[in-house]
């Protein structure tokens, strides 16, 4: 082996010696650690006595950057948060950044959000529910969950341009409209083929002895447990803990008058578990799924027409393409839109907004110098707040319930790290 | 409002602490967000931290997020350092943030993980990225950043590109491996 | 439209061998046996860190269908494959553990930097990403894109295809020495170009090539 390489496992990171207990590295390498996680345990034969886990892997400076990119250009890597779901991310940070700039935004720019928003909660949980079944052997599962998502990447790739970096919303709206037939095929995909996959997705999950042998019971946490540890998202739902912020601090389409016209908030169930186990979040996902493509029909439904950018007086939007390249007026309003010494201009504060992402409270802090990047962009991840709980929840364990529970509380690296 | 409440009732608690909510942010036209905050001394702040999670009236129960920001270039700032703390609760569904300021040399507050559980990992984040020191904290050490690294990246005086380390590395070459 | 993989001709024609007849079997040998073989059981190593793992995935699945290259053992244990894959950024404390996956490796084996961040550092340009790992690793093929789309990836596959196909059973170390890479355009292939006049297969073939193009 060449001496080029430098890593080498951490060494003991408590002072007990317990000579019985066998050290495993889990990762950082590692098909079930989905991506960059590594766990140190310590085993005794087959029980996990001890897991310290290793984070750090993909950490990529997001903050820092965001200190260096104005708040249109961050959008873009907010993308490569969250990766299972984009647009929920884009969405994040622009509820952010609108909330320091004190933007109302248009009607339909809240229902088309609201629906992707939505679609990328379906694309999160059947990725998180499809990983989760592909790391307990369930390969089947894992391309059960993978097929239906091609279509939303499909609906997707139609409305933004890309099927997976997005990066859809930009400061007071979203960078292009629906365009004509796309509600249309979107009320297709989730009357003929998302009920029929999901049936058979949890068909063959939930209706399977052995998958549910090994997901029950195990990884509990109870509710009190859970909310001091700083969990949100369906991790804690599943727990008990009654809180979604699409119920609890509505916004976009979850909020009552949405339209200034008297128009009503989604009506859904937000769906609880009591069992705190990997199975109660395996079901939360399942209905969250549901209740998704509910919310979808009804915002479908009520699709108000109109501008999807605000108003040009509110003067945070670029101007449409064809005026930047036909008149001078739309030219010049470009340029003091995007050059580095102009720009946007948010007042002196600081402001923190948060949505219900597919894995928690996404939130982002952002402090503000009046200039047209942030002085600081802090993101509240809640993969990095779900996964601190992780040593406890494997207290007592043996070494294959670590990928079930590593798998039900959806750790994606990228938000984890930052 | 249940927020003027819970400052209220930390107001009542803590006179000497002359704890004044101000508004995160106050929009041009003069209207504030709605999102307050208040400053802690940091020699204060687990007692304050404690009646806050536990006082009917305030009961923020969890701890949203454990944020640090460096001032070093903003207008107008008088400390260099400060952790921010998002609180939750869940019983009255209201936000308030905290702020704790402090200086360099040596920035150390103490550690909010004995409160709630959910500061450990944050707190370690913010030492990594910043070198604030949490007194009491039971496995402080760096969290995202590799081991061997000195400095604290989230810093303003640190570059965005760093200072070599991400080329510091050998080279493997398809004779040697 | 592909990528072409131009080498220094390995293939042998029967001018160029003055010696042995035996020479020329070997060289068929070579070509249609063992690399034939090789290029279409390539078992990739999903060195999946970011974004560019999830795309991995997605051509791993039902509708991008990785296994029809033969790839459908994704072994995560460097032991067992041949196809390095690193998809997504590699920061500065991965790197080392990359490295080492590399070396564990072994012969024959390629490298796949896929996408933006693994080729250059792609968007992120600080402090933590390494900015291409080609610095500290030999790679063979890089994917652009953030991430590639899933035609991109399989062309990438099939571009390492090629790359083996001419590839001669050496030694990684002589490998590397003579490796020249030359990106063309590959000719438009029209559809049914292959079929021969009045075969059964043009026969058969013949109500799709009548049809008009979809809208």
């Amino acid at each position: 082996m060449s001496s080029a390489t430098s890593f080498q496992p951490t060494t003991l990171m408590r002072d007990e010696t317990d000579g019985d207990l066998w050290t495993l590295n889990f990762g950082p390498q590692h098909p079930a650690t989905h991506g960059t996680l590594h766990l140190e345990l310590q085993l005794d034969g087959e029980r996990v006595v001890r897991c310290t886990p290793h984070i750090g892997y993909l950490h990529s400076g997001f903050e820092k950057l965001g200190e260096h990119l104005n708040y249109n250009q961050y959008v873009v890597v907010t993308d490569r948060m969250n990766y299972c779901s984009p647009i929920c991310n884009n969405i994040a940070w622009h509820h952010a950044v609108e909330k320091l700039f004190g933007i109302e935004l248009t009607p339909r720019c809240k229902a088309i959000r609201t629906i992707v928003q939505e679609l990328g909660r379906i694309q999160d949980h059947l990725l998180c529910v499809g990983a989760n079944a592909l790391d307990l052997g369930a390969l089947t599962g894992f391309l059960y969950g993978f097929n239906p998502r091609e279509p939303i990447m499909d609906l997707l790739e139609e409305l933004c341009g890309a099927r997976f970096t997005v990066s859809y919303t930009r400061v007071g709206g979203v960078v292009r409209d629906a365009p004509p037939g796309w509600t249309d095929r979107i009320r297709r995909y989730l009357r003929q083929d998302l009920p029929p996959a999901l049936e058979d997705f949890e068909t063959l999950l939930i209706r399977n002895r052995i998958f549910v042998e090994r997901v029950k019971g195990i990884g509990v946490i109870s509710h009190d447990d859970a909310i001091n540890w700083s969990l949100t998202g369906p991790v804690a739902r599943a727990s008990g803990v009654k809180r979604d912020l699409r119920k609890d601090e509505p916004y976009l389409c979850f909020a009552d008058n949405w339209d200034g016209r008297g128009a009503p908030a989604v009506r859904f169930q937000v769906p609880i578990a009591y069992g705190g186990d990997v199975l109660s979040r395996i079901l939360v996902r399942l209905e969250e799924m549901r209740q998704s493509a509910a919310i979808i029909e009804q915002v479908i439904d009520m699709m108000p027409e109109g501008p999807v950018n605000v108003l040009a007086d509110e003067d945070v939007t670029l101007p449409d393409k064809r005026e930047i390249y036909f008149s001078i007026e739309g030219l010049i309003h470009h340029f003091e839109k995007i050059m580095s010494n102009r720009g946007l201009r948010p007042p002196l504060g600081e402001a923190y907004g948060a949505i219900e992402a597919p894995n928690g409270e996404l939130g982002f802090y952002l402090v503000s110098d009046g200039g047209n990047a942030p002085y600081r962009a802090r993101c509240r991840p809640p993969s990095f707040m779900n996964y601190q709980v992780f040593p406890v929840l494997l207290e007592g364990h043996q070494i294959s319930d670590v990928v079930a529970i590593l798998g039900s509380l959806n750790i994606i690296a990228a938000e984890l790290d930052r | 409002m249940a927020t003027a409440d819970a400052i209220a009732a930390l107001q009542a608690r803590f006179p000497e602490l002359h704890f004044t909510p101000l508004p995160l942010l106050r929009y041009p036209d003069g209207r504030d967000s709605g999102q307050y905050w208040l400053r802690v001394p940091a020699e204060r702040l687990l007692e304050v931290a404690r009646f806050a999670r536990d006082d009917p009236r305030t009961r923020f129960e969890q701890l949203c997020d454990l944020a640090g920001v460096d001032y070093l270039n903003f207008p107008g700032a008088r400390e260099r350092f400060a952790v921010i703390y998002s609180l939750l609760s869940l019983t009255h569904n209201h936000r308030l943030w905290l702020k704790v300021f402090v200086n360099d040399p040596d920035p150390v507050v103490p550690s909010v993980t004995g409160i709630w559980r959910g500061a450990e990992w944050p707190e370690r984040e913010v030492f990594d990225l910043f070198g604030i020191r949490f007194a009491g904290h039971p496995d402080l050490r760096r969290i995202l950043c590799p081991e061997g690294i000195t400095d604290h990246p989230l810093r303003k005086d640190y570059p965005l590109r760093g200072r070599g380390e991400r080329e510091a590395f050998s080279v493997v070459t398809r004779e040697t491996a | 439209m592909g990528l072409s993989a131009t080498l220094p001709t390995a293939v042998a024609t029967r001018g160029d061998y003055t010696t042995t007849r035996l020479d020329y079997v070997v060289d068929m040998i070579r070509k249609y046996g063992i690399n034939w073989a090789r290029k279409n059981s390539l078992w990739p190593m999903p060195f999946a860190t970011a974004c560019c793992g999830i795309e991995f995935m997605a051509v791993a699945a039902s509708r991008y269908d990785l296994a029809r290259f033969g790839s459908e053992a994704c072994r995560f244990s460097p032991r067992q494959s041949d196809l390095l894959i690193v998809a997504g950024r590699v920061v500065m404390k991965m790197l080392p553990v990359l490295q080492r996956i590399y070396t564990q490796m072994a012969e024959p084996k390629w490298v796949i930097s896929m996408g933006a961040c693994a080729s250059s550092g792609g968007v992120f340009d600080t402090y933590a990403v390494v900015q291409g790992i080609d610095q500290f690793l030999p790679v063979d093929v890089y994917l652009p894109g953030c991430p590639p789309r899933p035609e991109t990836i399989l062309e990438g596959i099939m571009a390492i295809q090629r790359i083996v196909a001419e590839d001669g059973v050496r030694s990684s170390r002589e490998r590397g020495r003579g490796l020249r890479l030359v990106v063309q355009p590959a000719p438009v292939v029209t559809l049914g170009a292959g079929l021969r006049e009045g075969s059964l297969a043009e026969r058969a073939c013949r109500p799709v090539l009548d049809r008009e193009p979809a809208e």
